[in-house]
């Protein structure tokens, strides 16, 4: 009876995740979505609670009340710049949290096998469901439990890594020991080895030593991965967490889990794919770090980078009609955004057309353009996609690039040598002008040189994003 | 000078220069031909000067707008900079004064056509207003409308203008012409202008003649003298369109040679009476073979044929104020410290480019400048764009080979399934569906999320994956204490996850606005 009320709020909590889920394909709709997610959980949770996780169902209750406490004060202190590194750090707690689970299954699993008949019985909960399984049940279950702590293993490294570079505790540069990827592989045969030992003796010793063979693989793994491929990396742990959790919901037969895990899972790994074709790049090149390329020497760039003034930047905004604003990293660094939301506001008065170009990977996290722009109070309806608005630069005055390098760079149309070489780019040398906001002159984290910084059409605004930005504000009127 | 309005200084242009750091001079009375008073002068620090010899000795750069006069070259001096249209191929000896005496001349109409030095392209500034007033000049004489209109007294017809050269002066033309209303034609014997010509809402007179199409990069984006035959299917199509034509501007030059005669006294006497033509380039000669320089006549069938040279002084506020910026733009260049202190950098394209003396030596003519005027146009070998037939052909093979792919992974992922099948127990096969059907569900669901809201979708995942918490509350009722641990420092951090990952991502949402 329990068990069966249990279940059905199981169905409907699954029911509404998809919906929260599919509620994302628009603003509007988004906002209600995230309340199903809420109550989902809600529902899950208390569920469970009252039914077969009842034991000691207070210290639940308490620690459930503790962390969401933890859990709200972050929430709401966290600076919109710094989702990638929140994100980063929640990944780590459902791997770590997969990875105790997984090691409790096991230990629970030695306790119900060296017990007897009277003694099985008696037992409840999450024992009782192992009690009742048979020999090839427990080898799936040990198979799958494996699974659960590697993966979920893999993900606690590989977000804290992530959370330190994106956080910039880390040094963002790739960095790989000596050995590289060898060493990465050598411990994936090695968890395999561990694996078929685990299955024939079932000791917690290979369990174990996979878990910190695992924990160096993440670890490893996102060390080798430089900064600006970090939405992948990010998304790709999203779907790890997601692989993980699943993975525990089979080793513990919990439907409710796979089902989340699975949705989860799909959710990144489409992420991931999304990211990986922005940047033209498979996924395995990118997690292996590094570029690509023919080898043979990319074009050279002739012409000099022309610099300008605050004062013509500003002549040129108040005579254009259309204006597109590109935003990338830097933006987010110098905390440029309310200042190009003033810049926004004050040209869309002024009756000109202004709207954002966002290409995929621009920032440290799918999308994260979107919410910095959203934070300050841009409108959404007027920040674009690439598809979107990639036909509309020809017909545009003004394009002012802010902080972004090699999602508007042409040499990934033009030169078929580039690293970057068909990768889908802002093609905003197309417009009549175009203003790079930059710190100085050099080239972006992949040390490609940009022709967009030397186009006929280019003139670079040198200087801190937020610094300039705010110096062309009450230029325009 | 008589005849002369424009000023290279307005006190727009002064208040600009003295930012760069110099002080400025000028000559009592200058500006006023261009509607500017001293007084206007000495508001923005310019300080007065009764004389021009006064000027002359006092200052380090003098600006000026029209060639010096043999008076004023004499008073050149060691390390003045003079700024002025020189025309340096027929002034041989000011130049040679000038290097003789140390001084430097920049010479406007020398500025190279590149992209850099179109802020200070003068001869671009004056031609763009000599279109301008050219198409007003000849509405003063044409005594109709330009734009066609139908009245209560009858249907009045649209003017027809046609543009010769389509240089700067000719798409000024065009644009004005057809700003006013009326229907514009325009020629060019550089074909890739036809783009632009027709942005400006002009439609573009073709030649059916196929060889001899020049291409105008090769020139610096100048029209090159063209072949005798292909002048003569020119002239017959000009023959053909005379006699429709209201209003002829011509504007066809050709670097340091007599413009071409491109309007012969036929075509003239077959226009209607009451026609205009304007002919742009008077001043070398014209492109009307009855054009007389500085004059406007009339031809005895009534045809008027303005023949001025002056046209951008006869609007001489708007000329001095695109004049005096080209001035400024180039002292910008010229002063990279902004410290009022001029660097006659000679490495420099258009610097050098512009500079017809300097040091000594005479520097002109200047070598070709390093960066071409317009890029080459990439011969790029056209892909043929595929037929219906083919397109469908490709379209019904793509489709097939997504089929194929289709079918080959089902078929694959299938016999995986139900090998697993044949071993694996009934439990976890039905896990096992819940699981594939979730990852389906997931792969659909997930397609349709908007981009925009990728980083609130990782953050509810974030939190949905958190659903782990079930399994550590299954656990943290048993009786062993490692257990237990461990279960609840799962409990605990999922908990944060839970509240800080939905929490999160309602303030996300709730920023999200519509304009």
């Amino acid at each position: 009876m329990e068990i069966g009320f249990t279940t059905a709020a199981y169905v409907v909590a699954a029911v509404l995740f998809i919906l929260s889920l599919g509620g994302l394909s628009n603003q509007e709709k988004a906002k209600r979505a995230v309340w199903y997610g809420v109550v989902g959980m809600g529902l899950a949770a208390l569920a469970t609670l009252a039914g077969p996780g009842s034991g000691l169902w207070l210290l639940s209750a308490i620690l459930v009340v503790a962390g969401g406490v933890i859990g709200i004060y972050i929430a709401q202190r966290v600076q919109m710049t710094e989702m990638p590194q929140l994100v980063a750090a929640m990944h780590s707690l459902v791997g770590l949290a997969a990875v105790f689970v997984g090691i409790n299954a096991h230990i629970e699993l030695g306790r119900v096998l060296v017990m007897d008949d009277t003694a099985r019985s008696a037992l409840d909960g999450f024992a009782a469901a192992l009690a009742k399984k048979d020999g090839i049940e427990i080898s799936i279950l040990r198979g799958e439990l494996f699974l659960g702590v590697f993966i979920g293993a893999v993900t606690f490294t590989g977000s804290v890594i992530a959370f330190g570079k994106l956080a910039g505790k880390v040094s963002s540069a790739a960095k790989k020991l000596p050995g590289g990827h060898l060493l990465n592989a050598v411990a994936a045969i090695s968890s395999i080895a561990c694996m078929a030992w685990y299955l024939d003796s079932g000791s917690l010793a290979p369990l174990l030593i996979m878990t910190l063979l695992a924990f160096f693989i993440g670890y490893h793994l996102i060390m080798g991965i430089g900064g600006a491929d970090m939405p992948v990396v990010v998304s790709m742990l999203n779907s790890y967490s997601g692989w993980a959790a699943a993975a525990i919901g089979f080793s513990l037969g919990n439907d409710l889990l796979i089902v989340v895990g699975a949705l989860v899972g799909s959710s990144g790994a489409i992420l991931s794919y999304i990211m990986c074709k922005a940047m033209n790049r498979s996924f395995i090149s990118v997690i292996l770090g590094g570029f690509g390329g023919t080898g043979e020497p990319a074009m050279e760039v002739d012409g000099e980078q022309v610099a300008i003034d605050a004062d013509g930047v500003a002549a040129a905004l108040n005579d254009a009609d259309s204006v597109i604003i590109v935003p990338g990293y830097g933006m987010a660094v110098a905390q440029a955004q309310q200042a190009v939301s003033a810049l926004t506001g004050k040209l869309r008065a002024r009756g000109k057309t202004v709207r954002f170009g966002i290409h995929p990977v621009a920032g440290r996290l799918p999308g994260h353009m979107n919410v910095l722009l959203a934070e300050a109070k841009v409108p959404y309806d007027i920040v674009l996609e690439m598809d979107e608005i990639n036909d509309d630069f020809p017909q545009t005055d003004v394009v002012i690039v802010i902080g972004s390098n090699d999602i508007v760079n042409p040499s990934a149309q033009e030169d078929p040598n580039s690293p970057i070489a068909g990768m889908p780019v802002l093609e905003v040398w197309k417009a009549k002008q175009v203003f790079v906001s930059k710190r100085g002159q050099g080239t972006g984290y992949s040390g490609i040189e940009n022709p967009l910084f030397y186009k006929e059409n280019t003139r670079m605004f040198f200087g801190d994003a937020k610094d300039s930005v705010t110096r062309l504000l009450p230029m325009v009127e | 000078m008589d005849g002369e309005s424009r000023v290279a200084m307005t006190p727009d242009s002064a208040r600009q220069l003295q930012k760069l750091g110099y002080t400025c001079v000028l000559e009592t009375e200058a500006g006023e031909a261009s509607g500017f008073s001293d007084s206007d002068y000495i508001e923005v620090g310019c300080e007065i000067v009764d004389t021009a010899g006064e000027l002359w000795d006092s200052c380090d750069i003098v600006a000026k707008v029209r060639v010096p006069v043999d008076a004023e070259a004499e008073r050149f001096r060691e390390g003045q900079t003079l700024i002025s249209f020189f025309n340096p191929a027929g002034n041989e000896q000011q130049m040679a004064l000038a290097a003789d005496r140390g001084a430097t001349v920049v010479a406007m109409e020398m500025v190279p056509r590149i992209s850099r030095a179109q802020k200070m392209d003068a001869l671009s500034s004056m031609a763009n207003i000599a279109g301008y007033r050219a198409v007003i000049e000849a509405g003063n004489n044409f005594g109709r409308f330009f734009t066609g209109q139908v009245t209560a007294a009858g249907k009045v017809p649209p003017a027809k203008v046609l543009v010769i050269g389509a240089g700067v002066a000719g798409l000024a033309a065009i644009g004005t012409s057809t700003s006013l209303g009326a229907i514009t034609y325009a020629f060019d014997v550089r074909p890739e202008v036809a783009e632009q010509i027709e942005s400006m809402g002009a439609e573009f007179v073709y030649l059916d003649f196929e060889d001899q199409v020049q291409d105008g990069a090769a020139t610096g984006g100048y029209a090159a003298p063209s072949s005798p035959e292909f002048r003569e299917k020119q002239l017959e199509k000009f023959r053909e369109l005379a006699p429709d034509m209201d209003i002829v501007i011509t504007t066809a030059l050709i670097p340091n040679r007599d413009a071409p005669i491109l309007w012969t006294s036929d075509m003239v006497e077959a226009m209607k009476p009451g026609s205009v033509i304007v002919d742009l380039a008077a001043e070398k000669g014209g492109n009307c073979e009855l054009t007389v320089a500085d004059e406007k006549i009339a031809t005895e069938n009534k045809v008027t044929i303005i023949g001025y040279t002056d046209f951008p002084s006869r609007m001489a506020a708007q000329a001095s104020s695109l004049y005096a910026s080209n001035i400024r733009h180039m002292m910008a260049d010229l002063t990279p410290d902004k410290n009022g202190v001029a660097v006659h950098n000679m490495e420099d394209d258009v610097i050098r480019g512009a500079t017809v003396a300097h040091k000594g030596e005479v520097t002109y003519p200047p070598p070709p400048p390093k960066i071409q005027a317009i890029a080459k146009v990439a011969k790029t070998a056209s892909v043929p764009s595929p037929t219906p037939e083919e397109r469908k052909a490709m379209e019904i093979a793509a489709f097939k080979r997504q089929t194929r792919n289709q079918v080959a992974l089902l078929t694959v992922g299938g016999a995986l399934v139900l090998g697993a099948g044949l071993v694996a127990p009934v439990s976890f096969m039905q896990h096992f569906i819940v699981f594939a059907l979730s990852v389906f569900v997931g792969f659909q669901v997930i397609w349709n999320v908007s981009h925009s809201l990728h980083t609130p979708l990782m953050s509810v995942t974030n939190a949905i994956s958190s659903i782990i918490i079930i399994g550590a509350l299954l656990q943290i009722g048993s009786s062993s204490f490692l257990v237990l641990l461990l279960a609840a420092v799962s409990v605990f951090m999922a908990g944060i996850n839970i509240f800080g990952g939905f929490l999160v991502t309602r303030r996300m949402l709730a920023m999200f606005q519509k304009s």
